[in-house]
């Protein structure tokens, strides 16, 4: 008895696509579920539990969880519904390590998924937003994010090329994952003729606007080893969550010393202190991290400690973070070709899976043992996990 | 499969123009934060007894000190530009159902007295004439049109 | 199941428009009598779950809205979307899984919404929600099915009503104390036959939390603790058309996993008590059936002999019930809240002699779709 140690067994995501229009919400997600079930080589009778997370505005459903049963398999079964913007997916992520952690279940699904084409994606984002201080005067998350990349650039001297630069290696990267929604061959100036949408973030610079699902088997240390794939261990999980008003994480920020993403700092220290992490660029072999645009590229992989603050524009232009650099980024192509909110946080960590466990196809890191997987989301709250090959020592919660 | 195609194929159930009407309360502080704007076109912050921290916009609880805050402070109508950004993107404000009107500059902004930045509208819309630090000063809606509501203040200016 | 307790409560006063307080108010209220009642400060606390739904609070990413006010600040925090007997069942896995305390909190401001349209939304977009069908015609739907299939009466049902708005006079949270008679509840208009307007909850304000502990911590703490011995959920179908209304097969499966991890054989023999969700008054009568506390179809009877009521032999809501104060999300937390406290000995004026073990249940979607059981207890 006790804590358990847990492992991903199981992965299924479907083609990621600006519109699925040929299926509804319920079978998109059967189709992950489906899929996730083949790869671990079980049916729907041999889940113990589930747990499912989109946004409810991008669809207007409420109750997903009891909406989607025919989708997700939950009839007759125990799911519940977890949800926290666009950490949703990792959240959803985490919620099912704790249900196996717990000793409670043995083989848990969790499920992301979105059909961001179904609504008006800015609008049900402000919609997050304080009715009174926030939401009448805010941009949407574009306008968010560009807040953040000039106080960014004016720090730290970093440049609109060297953002592009992040675009152009996840968009590339993409061309190997044939589920990513865009995958092309780019380059920065392409990037840079993009229009501005929010200056001094331009289109080029933006996640795309995705339908698709994801779905990921987690189970208990006691049964790992009944499965056709080897599992991919959870390490550590982390999270923070620290604010509630637009304006509270650039605060901060500006302040010379100060952090830049106090979040994602303290999720990380803590997450780093569990599993033993000194030097992340070394010591990961893969991160799939959720960088919803290209300027975060830069910035997270200060915060995530795998440069010094203001680092990241030398850090990504030296290759490290290429295909075939020390600690390859996003080779699935990332959030920047792939955006289907509730899924992308879970797409990360089953991305992470394949790598550890040899299986991510032609997106493939040789040797791949160790990885990091984020989410982002909320009003600049960070969710990370790290997995790997090797079987943790002990179960660390 | 052709996107036409597609669109043909397959059907989509419009969910019409519903509309999901709210009444959100505004609190306590946040009552008389917007009072004042409206009448008196006066900030406010709310002071942590602990850590001293001033907030804009209010809220009843200082996060990291878990304490309630009680105590309303004056706070200036000018402050610091902290970050902006210059919105083209357009797109329908669920708020209103109107299309924002773009270009807009759209800004940080720390009041004088206030620990917590507030975000608004800042009225330039080139980035090259915008920087960090520069001193901006709330434009409040004429007299009369005031209704107790952010949009009482219509945006910052340059001073 | 490993020792995991209930170590600390608290609950705002349940009413019909709190339109002074913010979502943030009403949590930091509930938050800190559940501290205060633990003995703790918020250092003491190492995780924080939260409960809230994006429709009922209008807005997207709702936990936004209280991260201040639920003290999560440099902490982990996640959120379960649906009845806080869920999110409370999720609190547990983490402290199983190795967290040594863990704060739930859930808010509902049912002032702020209509909502007939947002459990509406519930329904299918595309077959259903074009009929306008939301959760009271729904019920309706059910009522009716489960009256016709046992011989249930309209006078079985006001039982019911009379009792819990009765109970809620005795607790000073409740939103709706009524002295009534059958008569009255008969009396009252047709909302959806046969369902009328005193079978219904009213809609409320307010927020619960609770400090949910692992046995270490709970053993150190003056706070008395109310061991948590099972806790079961399930899922029926979706589609109203693909199930038997009458039938509680989720309530029954919840039912048999939480009995099973807390060593109940004979449920209507070892429960002392039981905090069920009576949002509509057949709802008490189908789930003391499905809880296993008497045959299906004798809830009636069972009600009417005066075994559920407050000095029964088996009082079902004690506390007045969710027909006396409905906070949607928080309904279920407060189930669990009050069976806490009745295994305590910390009821107050509505305290039932002797209570060692009490059920707490909660619901999600249409129907009942979506049933949770906690079982507590007295002893570790």
């Amino acid at each position: 008895m006790g804590a358990k140690r847990a492992g991903i067994v199981g992965v299924g995501m479907t083609v990621q696509r600006s519109t699925r229009r040929d299926v509804s919400g319920v079978e998109l997600i059967n189709e992950a579920v489906r899929a996730a079930l083949d790869d671990s080589g079980m049916t729907r009778k041999d889940i113990d539990a589930i747990v499912i997370g989109n946004m409810d505005h991008f669809e207007g459903i409420n109750y997903v969880d009891t909406w989607s049963v025919d989708g997700s398999g939950a009839l007759g079964k125990p799911i519940m519904k977890m949800t926290t913007g666009g950490t949703t997916g990792s959240t959803v992520a985490m919620g099912a390590y704790y249900h196996v952690a717990s000793g409670m279940f043995d083989r848990v699904l969790a499920i992301g998924w979105e059909k961001n084409s179904e609504s008006d994606t800015t609008g049900a984002i402000i919609t997050a937003f304080d009715p009174f201080w926030d939401r009448p005067t805010f941009g949407g998350a574009v306008a968010g994010l560009a807040l953040e990349a000039t106080q960014y650039m004016a720090e730290t001297g970093a440049t609109e090329e060297d953002a592009a630069y992040v675009a152009v290696r996840d968009r590339k990267n993409a061309i190997n994952n044939p589920f990513a929604h865009l995958r092309m061959e780019s380059n920065i100036e392409a990037i840079m003729s993009t229009p501005y949408l929010a200056w001094p973030v331009k289109l080029g610079d933006m996640c795309p606007r995705t339908d698709g699902a994801c779905a990921v088997v987690f189970a208990s240390e006691d049964i790992a080893g009944d499965f056709p794939n080897v599992p991919a261990w959870v390490h550590g999980v982390a999270d923070r969550h620290l604010w509630g008003y637009t304006s509270d994480p650039y605060v901060n920020q500006h302040v010379k010393g100060g952090t830049w993403f106090p979040a994602m700092e303290r999720a990380t220290r803590e997450l780093y202190d569990k599993v033993g992490i000194t030097d992340p660029l070394e010591q990961f072999d893969v991160a799939e991290l959720y960088l919803p645009y290209s300027f975060a590229g830069l910035r997270y992989m200060e915060s995530l400690g795998f440069c010094e603050r203001a680092g990241g524009p030398a850090l990504v232009r030296s290759g490290d973070t290429d295909m075939g650099g020390k600690c390859p980024v996003n080779p699935s192509g990332g959030v920047l070709s792939s955006n289907a909110i509730g899924a992308t946080g879970l797409l990360r960590v089953a991305e992470v899976a394949l790598q550890v466990q040899g299986r991510a196809g032609d997106r493939q890191v040789p040797g791949a043992k160790l990885g990091l997987a984020t989410g982002f989301g909320g009003c600049y709250w960070s969710d990370e996990l790290v997995i790997g090959k090797e079987k943790p020592e002990k179960a660390r919660g | 499969m052709a996107a036409a195609e597609d669109k043909k194929m397959f059907l989509v159930i419009e969910s019409g123009n519903v509309a999901q009407p709210f009444r959100w309360s505004a609190g306590t502080y946040g009552s008389k934060f917007l009072t004042e704007i409206r009448d008196n076109k006066k900030f406010w912050g709310i002071k942590c007894p602990k850590c001293g921290k001033v907030y804009v916009p209010i809220r009843s609880v200082c996060g990291p000190c878990y304490a309630e805050m009680t105590e309303l402070v004056p706070v200036s109508d000018e402050g610091n530009l902290i970050t902006f950004s210059v919105v083209s993107f357009g797109f329908v404000d669920p708020s209103t159902g109107k299309q924002k009107p773009v270009p807009y500059g759209y800004a940080v902004i720390k009041l004088d007295g206030a620990d917590s930045y507030l975000i608004h509208y800042i009225d330039e819309t080139d980035p090259e004439k915008l920087k960090a630090g520069m001193r901006v000063r709330a434009v409040f809606e004429e007299d009369g049109k005031r209704t107790g509501s952010m949009m009482d203040i219509k945006h910052f200016e340059l001073i | 199941m490993e020792p995991v307790a209930i170590v600390g409560v608290g609950m705002t006063k349940f009413e019909r428009d709190r339109v002074r307080d913010t979502f943030g108010d009403l949590v930091f209220e509930a938050c800190t009598r559940a501290l205060d009642d633990a003995g703790m400060t918020i250092d003491d606390i190492d995780i924080v779950l939260t409960g809230s739904n994006d429709f009922f609070d209008g807005r997207t990413i709702s936990s936004m809205a209280i991260m201040d006010a639920c003290g999560s600040y440099d902490k982990n925090v996640s959120t379960v979307e649906g009845d806080g007997t869920f999110g409370a069942a999720h609190a547990v896995m983490r402290v199983l899984a190795g967290w040594g305390t863990c704060l739930y909190c859930a808010h509902h401001k049912g002032s702020e919404s209509v909502m007939p349209l947002i459990t509406n939304a519930m329904f299918d977009p595309i077959y259903e929600r074009f009929l306008g069908i939301d959760s009271v015609t729904s019920a309706a739907l059910q009522a009716r099915a489960y009256m016709d299939r046992y011989g249930v009466t309209e006078e079985q049902c006001a039982q019911v009503s009379v009792k819990n708005h009765g109970n809620a006079f005795k607790n000073p949270y409740a939103q709706l104390p009524l002295q009534l008679t059958i008569e009255d509840v008969l009396a009252s208009p047709y909302v959806a036959d046969p369902i009328k307007l005193l079978d219904c909850c009213p809609i409320s304000d307010g927020a619960s939390a609770v400090v949910i502990a692992g046995a270490q911590r709970a053993k150190a703490l003056d706070a008395k603790p109310a061991w948590v011995k099972g806790i079961g959920y399930n899922c029926d179908a979706y589609h109203l058309g693909d199930r038997d209304l009458s039938k509680v097969d989720a309530l029954q499966a919840a039912s048999k996993t939480a009995y099973a991890q807390a060593g109940i054989s004979d449920p209507a023999k070892e429960v002392d008590l039981a905090e069920v969700h009576d949002t509509f008054t057949y709802l008490e009568l189908m789930a003391i059936e499905g809880l296993g506390l008497c045959r299906m179809g004798e809830a009636g009877e069972f009600t009417a002999f005066g075994n559920t009521a407050q000095d029964g032999r088996l009082p079902v809501n004690a506390s007045g019930g969710c027909i006396s104060s409905n906070p949607v999300l928080v309904a279920g937390l407060n189930s669990i809240i009050e069976c806490a406290l009745q295994i305590r000995g910390d009821a107050g004026e509505h305290q039932v002699d002797g209570v060692k073990t009490a059920v707490a249940q909660g619901v999600n979607g249409p129907c009942g779709q979506s049933q949770c059981v906690w079982v507590l207890g007295g002893d570790e």
